[in-house]
């Protein structure tokens, strides 16, 4: 199973992609409250966003982004068919991309 | 503007009744639901299946954003997959339930006249990995909040549907310990689930508006923002108490059973809308 | 599973690529994200991310946040605005332990648009900024952040 979903709807003036990440987002900085230990810290740092290819946003995060990360874009023009992507590296070198087609 | 007055003398008068045996479940409902139209005389009895979100509108707008991907998504995907992966015996779920498992949730908890108890749809899920040579799954998060949360999503938009068959004394019996435990008062902060559920319905403790009793069962399971993970209704009762500084009744316990009961059939009527998520 | 030199090796490969695209080379690149992710205050960021800047108030950048936070580990944000051409947007949480959140290219065939879920520590303000070529902007939305009476 991926890590990243996907959705993407259509309107008249704009596309809206919506990304859902299941990512811990650990800050590094909480115990764990069976052991005391630490908790390492574990999140995401980069994220792309592409259009068919192109890349549209290219995002430098920290911890302070909540766990289970979401995010929305609107592409001004994007068709049924267009693909778009989601891919992103963590602190630990962990990533995963995922690509999904406009319906 | 409603009277105070009315609405100490509705509160009297369901205090009184709770205590008194012979008023019957019906009865206790129209009187719950008569209590809390007074408090909230804007708010649509589906309404109440939202909870705290029905009557704070900030919380609300906050709580819609995240709905809009909501993070039990991924419970959710899980959920479905486990469900309909075959035991090691090549049983599955859906030869458990009726209608396979599919929108049945509205029917849970109800009384088993086999095993003479209250069958909570999460009892249900252990009962058949138990027949079927699987371990029982912990009842407070985990895998058991994957399947709820498939189960929950299937059901959603059904009407809740609690019944208390006439011929059973014993399912009533376990009806009233669910009742009494609601307006029990115990623990170092002597609350009962009413003192704040009840009878300060709507109002603030501390910083957070206290949601109404009528509709605690239609969410479930929740994706909890404070624990960042899927929680159920038992494992939130638990938290309850524990924040009351009363003793702890395990999830699934049968007082946790009956109080899910009471609960549910308060809230008969109201629309299901699980999985959800909760702050 | 990978060993830590191994894994090391990976991400700087990756960051490599990533950084290359941005621009960046991929030493700068990890520097940036050790300076800017660091713990610090809100006015040591702000320096250390628009050097000799004048973040100008704008009025055409719109927050949909809300008020009281239920919960400050799970703050929605959706960020719109009109000015033209703005390439990057910024949010920063004034009191948080490391007040940048998160900055995004955002290219023209976007929409100045970008909706997030971010960790507030405690009542401040929310600040974005954006970068339109050479100008910057901002502005502030204070979100309460409580600890709550029985959400547990």
């Amino acid at each position: 199973m991926s890590t990243i979903k996907i959705r993407s709807k259509r309107f008249a003036a704009y596309t809206l992609v919506r990304t859902l990440i299941a990512h811990p987002m650990e800050t590094g900085h909480n115990k764990n409250d069976a052991t005391g230990e630490l908790i390492p810290a574990h999140f995401i740092q980069t994220l792309t966003f592409k259009h068919n290819g192109k890349v549209l946003s290219q995002c430098q995060m920290g911890y302070g982004v909540s766990k289970n990360p979401f995010f929305s874009f609107k592409i001004k023009s994007a068709k049924a068919g267009d693909k778009v992507s989601i891919s992103w590296q963590d602190n630990l070198a962990y990533s995963d991309t995922l690509e999904h087609i406009i319906p | 503007m409603k009277s105070p007055f009315l609405i100490f003398y509705l509160f009297i008068n369901l205090i009184i009744s709770s205590s008194l045996t012979w008023a019957s479940p019906e009865q206790d409902r129209k009187q719950i639901l008569t209590f809390y139209q007074q408090i909230f005389p804007e708010l649509q009895l589906a309404g109440y299946a939202h909870g705290v979100y029905a009557i704070d509108a900030d919380a609300k707008n906050s709580w819609q954003a995240i709905e809009e991907f909501p993070p039990y998504e991924f419970a959710l995907e899980e959920g479905k997959e486990l469900f309909n992966r075959p035991f090691n015996n090549g049983a599955r779920y859906a030869d458990c339930f009726p209608n396979k498992g599919i929108a049945i949730a509205q029917n849970y908890p109800y009384w088993g006249e086999q095993k003479q108890t209250i069958i909570t749809l999460a009892g249900a899920i252990n009962d058949c990995r138990l027949q079927n040579q699987a371990s029982a799954l912990p009842y407070a998060k985990g895998e058991i909040t994957k399947l709820l949360a498939y189960m929950a999503f299937t059901s959603r938009g059904q009407l809740i549907n609690t019944i208390i068959p006439e011929h059973s004394q014993q399912a009533l019996n376990a009806y009233k310990q669910g009742k009494d435990y609601f307006y029990q008062r115990r623990g170092q902060l002597n609350f009962s689930c009413a003192s704040c559920h009840v009878d300060n319905a709507g109002k603030f403790i501390r910083s957070e508006i206290l949601s109404p009793a009528l509709g605690h069962t239609t969410h479930w399971p929740a994706y909890r923002l404070n624990t960042g993970e899927m929680g159920t209704l038992h494992r939130r009762f638990m938290a309850c108490n524990k924040l009351i500084r009363a003793p702890i009744d395990m999830a699934q316990s049968p007082a946790l059973r009956q109080l899910e009961f009471f609960l549910s059939y308060m809230a008969n009527g109201l629309p299901l809308n699980g999985p959800s998520t909760r702050k | 599973m990978l060993t830590t030199r191994r894994r090391f090796v990976k991400k700087m490969l990756a960051l490599s690529g990533y950084a290359l695209g941005l621009g960046f080379s991929k030493i700068s690149l990890a520097n940036w994200i050790a300076d800017n992710f660091s713990r610090q205050t809100f006015s040591q960021s702000i320096t250390q991310l628009f050097p000799n800047q004048e973040l100008q108030k704008s009025d055409r950048i719109s927050l949909k946040l809300p008020r009281t936070a239920e919960n400050g580990s799970v703050v929605p944000i959706t960020i719109s605005s009109t000015i033209p051409d703005v390439d990057t947007i910024y949010i920063l949480s004034e009191k948080n332990p490391v007040p940048l959140i998160a900055q995004f290219s955002i290219d023209p065939d976007l929409e100045t648009y970008l909706g997030a879920r971010f960790k507030m520590q405690e009542t401040c303000d929310v600040i974005v900024v954006l970068k339109a070529k050479d100008q910057y902007y901002q502005t502030r939305q204070k979100v309460k952040v409580t600890l709550g009476g029985c959400g547990g």
